[in-house]
């Protein structure tokens, strides 16, 4: 999309402030965005392109990080994607900020991520914050966006699930705000606020008439909080209003957990703060088989860093080669697609969901003997064998 | 507690300190007697009395089937039954019937239907009324697998424990400017103490492994981190019990994927909230699930936790499984682990053999039919 119309995207999210419902202008220009190949709406690809090549910048993090985008490059350089990573390491035990601002840096001069988990240590005092957490709101990358989806070569309780979760990536619980007011007596803020709820209700109704879905529901607590999630319903019944042709509906987030374990599939499109977007999330990552399967993206304005859904670290199984790569390498095909490569994309997708479903060589978390280099062998073997991309087809 | 009288004046003054020396040992030795015996009382003759609260809706036909069941399984318990309404006391504040609160003082007990909370209707909820009146700390809720009702997940046998006070519920919220809200999770250590300390005492009454505190002291690091610490002092009292920590989202991953996992969780409010009705949808709902509450001053409050069911109110179509389950949690907290045992058995057996089945469990029998099936098996096993 040109840039005009991402700097017209800014003022469009002011107007259910305003209490305007949506024209029919902004109505064609969706309709134009749609009728686009690939979906994720106004987001501009980043600039850092020289030589038809990108940048993207490469965050290992720890854990099972560095393996799993190691493989990343091999399968990237293997199937020859015009994609050059530059690494930025971050030091999760030291206690200065200064990696994780080179790493922000780098990301706001490359416009795109992909990142392994960072580990927070919990024993440690209040002034050391999580990382994660660090990145995602200097970046305001507000919308976390989660593609459950159930994979046919792999054996869950649940068949044929299909979930798109958004949770707002950067208020709400996480907003690290406590003191201690008395010795003993300990505050947690959970800010809400009307800008970031409007906002990530609007991107979850455009993303939701993208993909065509039929229904979104928001998540919530406001019988008992009446202010906050009161807030944050309020502002998804406003941006209802403006998209007729999408169904709206609410729950509570701990009867929407018990529904979730018993019948998923009433559930389209979810849209949530942050706390219950990481319950639902790990809630649905696990009925599909488990944290090595699902892809997460995490969209800002002019941002975008990918890695696993569930964000795991995954320390007990690092460096064994037992580590499922899947997520990472979905998490990657999407990256692909916000650079607009969208072949390249569809072609790792489908070696990796074939590795998944026809050759069915699974690694340990979701019930096989396969290992890491064995499964990303398998996919680059089934890349091979769709044979090389023409240039019509790039 | 004795007391040995001190004459004075005296002139010994070292009898003096020995006598009153005396007196603290004894009374520390009785002290300590009394906090051992509250958890789990034993009642070996007489009757008990409980307070039994019918509630709305649902409520009185099913409080009517447990109390047929009891009385067919010659359980010592005597029902005395109190209605709660939220009425103005003195001061302008909110509170329940004095008859109702005298009698729970006076048997401890308490066994409740669902009460309905009416929108709008100036006052808080009854459970929140009932909960602030008893100061009813922990909420817990045995999640075991229920033979012949078949849910997608099989061998579930956990125990969330709930901190029911404070954290994120504490309803303390303000709007700062138009359109910025606060909301407040408070966490005390006084609070977080006591949860633990049930726990683990929970843990080692009814023979469990393990205690898992689920937080997220990686975000949230100083109220999460409080709670923590206060369960890892209290897990160096219990060296029995094993004692693990799990970040929230983790749980939540793995307990969809192998609840096996899981024996004892211990959590603040919100997360309780969510992780107590994920494990019930685990074993097959809210109509499944029993629940009790404990309180200061040794009160507890059994209760089912789904809703009223106006639609079916008075139609004979309930399900008092819930009621009952939590009933007979209510006799094992007394001590009277044989009675337990036997409904238990008889409400299982009956849910297994499929043949009187109530609606929602997949029959077309009357709540009557199926608790005459039970109260059947109950007087079969004696």
């Amino acid at each position: 999309m040109a840039a005009s119309s991402a700097a017209l995207s800014l003022p469009k999210v002011f107007r259910p402030v305003l209490g305007l419902g949506r024209s029919g202008n902004p109505a064609k220009v969706w309709a134009a965005a749609a009728s686009c190949r690939r979906e994720k709406s106004t987001f501009v690809p980043p600039p850092a392109k020289y030589g038809g090549r990108h940048t993207v910048t490469l965050i290992p993090g720890d854990g099972i990080g560095p393996e799993l985008l190691n493989h990343v490059r091999e399968l990237f350089r293997f199937s020859c994607v015009p994609v050059d990573f530059e690494v930025v390491n971050v030091n999760s035990s030291v206690a200065t900020e200064d990696d994780i601002h080179n790493a922000i840096t780098a990301i706001r001069r490359n416009g795109v991520a992909l990142k392994g988990n960072i580990e927070t240590n919990h024993n440690m005092p209040p002034s050391h914050k999580s990382r994660n957490n660090l990145l995602r709101t200097s970046l305001d990358l507000f919308a976390n966006m989660m593609h459950c989806q159930s994979l046919p070569g792999v054996q869950t309780r649940h068949k044929n699930i299909d979930i798109i979760i958004i949770r707002e990536n950067t208020e709400g619980e996480y907003s690290s705000l406590e003191h201690e007011s008395v010795s003993g007596v300990v505050e947690s803020l959970k800010i809400i606020t009307r800008y970031n709820s409007l906002r990530i209700a609007d991107y979850a109704f455009r993303l939701a008439r993208e993909k065509g879905r039929r229904r979104v529901t928001a998540v919530h607590k406001a019988n008992i909080m009446k202010l906050a999630d009161g807030l944050f319903l309020q502002c998804c019944k406003e941006v209802a209003s403006g998209y007729p042709d999408i169904q709206f509906d609410s729950m509570i987030v701990d009867n929407t957990t018990m529904q979730l374990v018993s019948k998923p599939h009433q559930f389209d499109v979810m849209v949530m703060p942050n706390l219950y977007g990481n319950v639902v999330s790990n809630v649905c990552a696990g009925l599909v088989g488990g944290p090595g399967l699902v892809p997460g993206a995490n969209y800002g304005t002019n941002y975008a860093v990918f890695e696993t859904a569930t964000r795991n670290t995954g320390k007990s199984i690092a460096d064994k080669n037992i580590a499922n790569p899947t997520a990472m390498l979905l998490a990657s095909c999407l990256m692909l697609d916000h650079l607009r490569l969208h072949d390249y994309a569809n072609m790792i997708r489908g070696a990796v969901l074939t590795t998944m479903n026809e050759t069915r060589l699974h690694t340990a978390d979701i019930g096989g003997q396969g290992t890491t280099s064995e499964v990303v062998q398998s996919v680059m073997k089934n890349i091979q064998s769709g044979g090389p991309l023409t240039t019509e087809q790039i | 507690m004795i007391c040995l009288k001190r004459s004075a004046p005296s002139r010994h003054l070292w009898k003096e300190g020995l006598i009153s020396s005396i007196c603290t040992l004894v009374s520390r030795v009785v002290g300590a007697m009394k906090s051992q015996a509250s958890h789990p009382r034993t009642f070996s003759r007489g009757l008990q009395t409980v307070t039994l609260i019918p509630g709305d809706g649902i409520g009185p036909e099913i409080s009517t089937a447990v109390m047929k069941i009891f009385e067919a399984a010659k359980a010592p318990i005597q029902w005395e039954e109190r209605n709660v309404t939220a009425i103005k006391g003195p001061g302008g504040k909110w509170m329940i019937p004095t008859e109702a609160k005298d009698s729970m003082d006076k048997s401890k007990i308490g066994l409740k239907g669902p009460l309905k909370t009416p929108i709008a209707a100036g006052h808080p909820s009854m459970n929140l009324l009932l909960r602030k009146t008893f100061d009813l700390y922990a909420n817990v809720r045995p999640c075991v697998s229920i033979e012949g009702y078949k849910t997608p997940y099989t061998d579930v046998d956990l125990v969330t424990i709930r901190e029911n006070t404070e954290g994120e519920y504490s309803g303390i919220e303000h709007v700062i400017v138009d359109g910025v809200v606060q909301s407040i999770k408070l966490i005390t250590e006084e609070a977080s103490q006591r949860i633990a300390e049930y726990a683990f005492e929970y843990a080692r009454n009814n023979q469990r492994a393990s205690v898992t505190a689920v937080h997220k002291a990686n975000i949230m690091r100083m109220s999460d981190g409080l709670f923590l610490r206060k369960c890892r002092e209290v897990a160096e009292n219990f060296k029995d019990i094993k004692f693990t920590e799990m970040y929230l989202d983790t749980v939540c991953l793995n307990m969809v994927q192998d609840p096996t996992q899981f024996d004892v969780l211990v959590m603040p409010n919100l997360y309780g909230d969510i992780l107590s009705d994920l494990c019930a949808g685990l074993i097959g709902g809210l109509g499944v699930t029993p629940s009790g509450n404990i309180g200061a001053n040794g009160v507890a409050i059994f209760e089912s936790v789904h809703g009223t069911a106006p639609d079916i109110a008075g139609k004979d179509l309930a399900n008092p499984t819930a009621l009952l389950l939590s009933a007979v949690m209510m006799l094992r907290h007394m001590g009277l682990h044989g009675q337990a045992k036997k409904i238990e058995t008889a409400c299982f057996d009956t849910i297994r053999d499929k043949k009187v089945l109530t609606k929602d469990l997949g029959g077309n029998s009357k709540c009557s039919e199926f608790t005459g099936e039970i109260c059947r098996r109950v007087q079969d096993m004696e």
